[in-house]
């Protein structure tokens, strides 16, 4: 197994360091660039920190127009672009490349504009997830996509992603909130695509811009929708004797006609790593958990949950727990939360992210289990049951290079049979550079030359963050 | 003009092949009801999808539905009844609107990204659109997303060719999310309000818990032209609830409390709401067979009224509104007027106006379609010619 590749470094780019980098303190000053080796450390990855690249130099523009004259000069110098918003991302979608200048929007963290009677705001790119929400809270409003990040990610990089959340089975992911954004093109060019208005004019570029994991511009401003709040939100745990009884219990809610805002599932290990840490009451002695959250007004939550207990107790269901205050709901969002942070004080991990039918889900999860075993390694699944997003944590020694070869390997396993199952490699965090070179197991070659043109219609030079997504080689056709 | 049916989706990538081989232009139509919108296509062909038919996955408990692109809506709506669900973006039927005859498609509606006045809250076809097959202008059979509900893997071609009338491939087969179809349903109607008090009260509506999804306002008299006339002729500003029985009447309570003052409220019970609603989709108030202009305007909602009425400063025109005002139709009296339609919408926060229904020679003389900006439609042709590099596929119906 061998170590995910990056494109060559052009040795004559990085031979004219100095000279970029004095081209880009002319755009955006001297304080608005990092150069330092050690200044430049904490961009070398994202939250996919097994790879790492020293990047040319960090360039951390305020405005459009310096983000408009950083890339025409970088346009100008043929120089590749690694955009990065707050680095969160688990698929090696920021890491940068030797010859490449991150351009980071940490700067941008502005919210221009806050429009409740159009429920809607403009914010710049690197504003954090939370903070739109914290904007609007007290009027009553909240932005929908809420990723487990959400404290740190940043609003651009959720685009650059498309990101979802717990909430998405009912609100959508990014995309499905997405107004409109100011994207800079490859040459500098601004663009405004979208706005305050539904469904733009002319082939729905935002809807393609919307995941192109920073392969098509920089996105500098968002509009994106807002929410009224609910009047209110209960989650129901659920401790089941089986993963078959959790997934049939999932599949009958649904048929049933009741959508939750949100079904999330854990499995054995996962309920004993997210219990030790978050100390929520999670039943230990479950092979599975499901935490349903509904909402509205008492009366119909109240209708609902009575629909969805019901329904667990055809399932088996051991235990029942139902929030009777917002104490209680905090406590089992708390657990589920910090899943990831949780696994990480147990043991590195990385986390899958393919997509299933949910009629496979349970198939899936077995095999899932089977094929890390085979690999003897452990794994705890946390994931969206509702959408059949699942989240596999495959756990190992970092330091082991033996243990880190074997969790990627089982970790391409696990997506090659999420797409043999009928889904695909990623629900909501990105190929980046870890999916990259399964994309032919999705795609057949003439879908991959056919994605590739598009994205040569923006960047024809191959220059925005060009190591991910599409295999290295046999780039040609585009 | 040479007329094919191809009974698979194999023979029409051969179809669409041999045209690009010849460089000749091929004109894409499901079901033929919207052949009045756009440019209208001079080809040399025309390709139905009326042979691809069928569902051919459907799973209640996953929420999702596969069908061939040339499967009538009528079909695919009756197959989701019959479980319960729906699709939540509210296809419209535009047939008496357009005067038009022949059978709605599914594909037809993926291409044209339609949607009811459940937009506001369920997102348009694009947003229910899960996974495509289409054949490029080079006749390549591809697929785009699939059948799960996030997928995020590679560009998202799937949002790209929906909404794209067939310009950049012809679609064969179409996943759509499905949605459980709610209990019941009700619509408070708040009476006698003018446009921009209309406007205030759909916007506290929406800032409301009450999960309003519809919001229409009908100006004096087209409210007769909805619901079989039993609203009568004064204004008639609609807020419509869904959900379980004993919730929607909490919640038509709740906007009641939240909009005192404003009106006299009417409760509209499940049956004539729901025939209510659907003529509003429809656009059953200038289903006139006038054939006079109509265009499709969308902005912010606060914008609507105010647009509105600057327009009818300027010319006869008759309007109404949906997505709690953001959507316009308005009908001019004479001429189309897109310059004045178009100068107006950039006046009024910006947004888009597409003429809906004019003759052909009206749509031949103004883009249909509103002309996006120079950067834009650049980027837009680059990627037209990464799906048909010679440019076959109902050339120019999007304008400009
Ligand atoms: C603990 C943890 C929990 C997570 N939970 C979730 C979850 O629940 N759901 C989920 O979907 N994801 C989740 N993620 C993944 C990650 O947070 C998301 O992908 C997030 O959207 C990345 O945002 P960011 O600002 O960190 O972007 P980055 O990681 O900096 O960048 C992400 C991608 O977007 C591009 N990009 C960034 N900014 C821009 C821009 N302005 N213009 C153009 N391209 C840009 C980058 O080039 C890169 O390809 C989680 C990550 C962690 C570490």
């Amino acid at each position: 197994m061998s170590a995910i590749a990056f494109l060559e470094p052009d040795a004559g780019v990085i031979a004219r360091r100095g000279a970029i980098i004095a081209g880009l303190v002319e755009c955006v000053g001297a304080d608005g660039l990092v150069s330092e080796e050690r200044e430049l450390k904490p961009f070398e990855t994202d939250g996919f920190a097994a790879y790492r690249r020293m990047p040319l130099a960090v360039v951390l523009p305020k405005t459009t127009a310096e983000v408009a004259s950083v890339m025409r000069f970088l346009h100008a110098e043929g120089v590749k672009v690694v955009a990065r918003g707050a680095g969160t991302s688990l698929s090696g979608g920021a890491i940068p490349e030797e010859d490449a200048v991150v351009l980071g929007l940490s700067r941008m963290s502005r919210i221009l504009e806050i429009d409740l009677p159009n429920r809607l705001a403009r914010v710049q790119a690197g504003v954090t997830n939370l903070a739109i929400s914290d904007a609007v809270d007290a009027d009553g409003f909240f932005y929908a996509p809420d990723p487990s990040s959400q404290l740190a990610c940043t609003i651009g990089g959720n685009i650059g992603m498309n990101s979802g959340g717990a909430h998405c089975l009912k609100y959508g992911v990014t995309t499905n909130n997405l107004l409109g954004v100011t994207l800079v093109l490859a040459d500098g060019t601004v663009t405004e695509i979208g706005g305050g208005a539904l469904d733009g004019a002319g082939l729905d570029l935002l809807g393609l811009v919307c995941g192109s994991e920073g392969q098509l511009g920089i996105v500098t401003e968002a509009t994106v929708r807002l929410i009224a709040k609910p009047e209110g939100q209960r989650p129901v745990l659920f401790g089941f004797p089986s993963s078959e009884s959790a997934s049939a219990c999932v599949s009958d809610i649904i048929a049933a006609g009741i959508v939750p805002v949100a079904i999330e599932f854990m499995d054995r290990p996962a309920i004993a790593i997210c219990e030790a840490f978050a100390h929520a009451g999670y039943p230990l002695d479950a092979e599975a958990l499901l935490i349903v959250e509904v909402e509205g007004s008492t009366v119909e939550m109240d209708a609902m949950l009575r629909k969805i207990v019901d329904i667990a107790h055809r399932h088996a269901v051991m235990t029942v727990k139902e929030s009777q205050s917002a104490y209680e709901a905090a406590l089992i969002w708390k657990g589920r939360k910090s899943a990831f942070g949780a696994t990480g004080r147990v043991a590195d991990y990385i986390c899958m992210d393919g997509t299933v039918p949910l009629s496979q889900l349970t198939r899936v999860l077995r095999q899932t289990a089977e094929i890390v075993a085979a690999y003897g390694l452990r794994v705890a699944n946390v994931f969206h049951a509702g959408d059949g997003n699942m989240h596999p944590l495959i756990l190992y020694n970092v330091n082991d290079p033996v243990e880190a070869e074997k969790a990627e390997a089982a970790g391409m396993d696990i997506l090659k049979l999420c797409v043999e199952a009928g889904g695909c490699l990623t629900g909501e965090h990105g190929v980046g550079i870890e999916k990259r070179d399964l994309m032919r197991h999705q795609f057949s070659k003439a879908e991959l030359d056919q994605q590739m043109r598009v994205r040569a219609a923006f960047d024809p030079a191959w220059r925005l963050n060009p190591s991910k997504v599409f295999p290295l080689d046999d780039r040609g056709a585009a | 003009m040479n007329h094919v049916v191809p009974s698979s989706e194999l023979e029409a990538a051969a179809i669409i092949r041999d045209a690009a081989a010849r460089g000749e232009s091929v004109e894409i139509v499901g079901g033929g009801t919207k052949r009045g919108v756009g440019r209208p296509v001079e080809a040399a062909t025309r390709i139905s999808t009326a042979g691809l038919t069928g569902v051919t996955a459907y799973n209640p408990a996953e929420m999702v539905m596969t069908a061939r692109a040339g499967t009538p809506l009528a079909e695919i709506e009756a197959a989701l009844a019959a479980n319960s669900q729906r699709l939540s973006f509210e296809p419209p039927d535009f047939r008496a609107f357009l005067a038009s005859a022949g059978e709605p498609t599914i594909g037809a509606l993926a291409a044209a990204n339609l949607s009811g006045p459940r937009r506001i809250v369920a997102g348009a076809a694009r947003d229910s659109l899960l996974g495509v097959r289409f054949i490029n202008g080079a006749g390549e059979i591809l697929s785009s997303g699939g059948r799960v509900m996030k997928n995020v893997t590679g560009l998202d071609l799937v949002k790209l060719l929906a909404g794209s009338w067939g310009t950049l491939g012809l679609l064969t087969e179409v996943t759509f999310k499905v949605q459980p179809a709610p209990e019941t349903e009700e619509t408070l109607a708040v009476r006698g309000l003018l446009d921009d008090a209309a406007a205030n009260a759909m916007a506290h509506a929406l800032a409301t818990s009450a999960e309003v999804s519809g919001a229409a306002h009908l100006p004096e008299p087209l409210s007769k032209t909805v619901g079989g006339g039993l609203l009568g002729s004064d204004p008639a500003t609609l807020l419509r609830v869904e959900g379980f029985a004993e919730s929607v009447r909490l919640r038509i309570e709740k906007l009641k409390a939240r909009l005192a003052g404003a009106g006299a409220f009417e409760t509209v019970g499940e049956a004539h709401s729901r025939a209510i609603w659907r003529d509003i989709g429809n656009v059953a108030p200038f289903a006139d067979e006038t054939g006079k202009p109509v265009w499709r305007i969308s902005l912010k909602p606060t914008e609507g009224h105010a647009f509105a009425l600057a327009l009818r400063r300027e010319a006869l025109a008759s309007v109404f509104y949906d997505w709690q005002g953001g959507l316009v139709w308005a009908r001019l009296e004479d001429a189309a007027e897109a310059d004045i339609v178009r100068r107006l919408v950039r006046a009024h926060g910006g947004g888009h106006a597409t003429l809906w229904r004019a003759s052909p020679a009206i749509r031949a003389a103004v883009s249909p379609f509103e002309p996006q900006t120079p950067a834009l439609t650049a980027l837009s042709e680059r990627v037209r010619k990464a799906f048909d590099p010679k440019g076959i596929l109902n050339p120019g119906r999007m304008g400009p």
